[in-house]
């Protein structure tokens, strides 16, 4: 990806153990540390620290700005919204908080809800912070995702910036004509921008594509760089998910 | 919003992975002929477009504003199947790279938010083109309608699949009726800005909305009379 764009700016380059990780280990990593988190019986609250213990010490050695995380973290708040209102609405035995009569269960309920989901979104960050976006792709190809799939990807991946910019100098167009969206009578307006945003992005394809064909494309793209992954490197990318299978089998065996 | 990981236990997010996987299978053999060898470039672009749009806020009420989901209005341009690739590739991205949606409820979101929204809507929006005057206008009304029942049909799945697999016990009827009622007000929204974008399109490139290829005419060859 180019660079200069704010929010665009995932990766956080650094030389360390985990970026250099194969990019299919770290997925194949994230995917079994998730699945062993929401694995967690509902009585145990101890694995969920030995989890964060777990996470925070691969950022570390990512050696990753706490300040990022936090940063990016922001994409919970909607179910963070949701989970307050569990205790609210779920049954059961009811308990007095600050005046407030909320369900026991559902108090419950929202704290791991909230603690698993905040775990699938560091491990989201700390993943798309240490793999190059098309490091990402290629693992997802070596993990044997369609072809079609991953080449979907790819060309949304590389054209986002174009359709975002465009989409941004669309809002410089209407802004500097005095243009607000300020009610729902200005939703004409803005519908008025995505049809014309739809039809460049077709017609963006379509030039795409014929430019892509006048090079020889036959609907494949072709392997530039192989890249694999010997038992060493999975043998470190197994390290968290093992960690976190551990502490979710022996939840359910003390359980 | 998209379900974060913790919300559908394990079993029941495997599962819903599995299918997410077989609806992605076929919607794959279906976008070949949908758009052919362009697959990939065209479907790629609709995607970034998908992506660009759910990024259009527009204000709902007091302080609060929505944004599209765009299931409908993708399936109602580019077709059902290459609709649902657009958004899942969308999800996928979001889940990815932005930690919105856990990655084990992947299989969750691409169900509700592409399957769901995109292949259902789609059903209603061809069944009214039935009922409807056989006129290109017709596709208006069918995909405000569409994505209007889409919304809170996504957030009735949504609900069967937190008792099948949920963590928390909420009682059934109010939580479907709460959901189901809210989001269709969102639904509303969702129907007004699809229904005036897919118009806007249809004033300017008729030709792009794959949802208006059936009225379509043959060119007539006329030859001058003698």
């Amino acid at each position: 990806m180019s660079g200069g764009h704010g929010h665009h700016e995932l990766y956080v380059e650094r030389a360390t153990v985990v970026h250099r990780l194969p990019p299919h280990c770290k997925l194949v990593a994230v995917l079994a540390f998730v699945v062993a988190v929401i694995s967690t019986p509902r009585s145990e609250v101890w694995p969920y620290l030995v989890y964060a213990a777990a996470l925070a010490a691969v950022a570390a050695v990512s050696r990753l700005p706490a300040t990022l995380i936090l940063r990016r973290m922001v994409v919970e708040v909607p179910f963070v919204v949701f989970a307050l209102l569990l205790p609210v609405v779920a049954r059961g035995p009811r308990v007095e908080v600050f005046g407030f009569s909320l369900s026991e269960s559902g108090l419950q309920a929202a704290g791991i809800l909230l603690a698993k989901g905040t775990l699938g979104v560091v491990a989201s960050i700390v993943l798309a912070a240490t793999t190059r976006p098309r490091d990402v792709l290629l693992g997802l190809q070596l993990l044997r995702m369609p072809q079609a799939l991953v080449q979907i990807m790819t060309f949304m991946f590389r054209y986002l910036e174009v359709v975002l910019a465009e989409t941004g100098r669309m809002r410089v167009a209407r802004e500097s004509r005095g243009f607000r969206a300020r009610h729902l009578g200005h939703l004409p307006v803005l519908a008025h921008s995505a049809g014309a945003l739809f039809i460049r992005c077709y017609e963006r394809g379509e030039r795409v594509h014929l430019a892509m064909l006048s090079r020889g494309y036959t609907g494949r793209l072709p392997v530039l760089r192989e890249v694999s992954a010997h038992s060493g490197q999975w043998a470190v990318a197994a390290i968290l998910p093992a960690v976190a299978v551990l502490a979710t089998a022996s939840a359910w065996v003390l359980a | 919003m998209h379900v974060p990981d913790g919300f559908i236990n394990a079993p029941i997010s495997i599962a819903a992975g599995i299918v997410a996987a077989g609806g992605l299978a076929v919607c794959l053999r279906g976008a070949r002929k949908e758009l052919d060898d362009k697959t990939a470039p065209l479907a790629g672009l609709v995607a970034a477009f998908v992506f660009a749009v759910q990024m259009l806020n527009f204000p709902v009420g007091v302080g609060t504003s929505g944004h599209l989901m765009g299931g409908v209005l993708a399936a109602v341009l580019v077709g059902p199947y290459t609709g649902v690739l657009c958004v899942s590739v969308v999800l996928i991205v979001q889940a990815l790279f932005f930690a919105d949606g856990g990655l084990s409820a992947l299989g969750v979101n691409i169900i509700l938010m592409a399957l769901v929204t995109a292949l259902a809507g789609y059903a209603i929006v061809v069944a009214l083109q039935h009922v409807l005057p056989k006129r290109r206008s017709s596709v208006v009304p069918a995909a405000v309608v569409g994505a209007l029942a889409s919304v809170p049909l996504a957030a009735a799945v949504f609900v069967l699949l937190f008792v099948l697999g949920g963590t928390a016990d909420i009682p059934l009827g109010e939580v479907l009726a709460g959901m189901v009622g809210v989001h269709v007000l969102i639904g509303i929204g969702e129907a007004i800005i699809t229904g005036l974008t897919v118009g806007s399109i249809l004033g300017v490139r008729p030709d792009l909305v794959f949802a208006a290829r059936r009225y379509e005419q043959e060119l007539e060859l006329r030859a001058p009379t003698r």
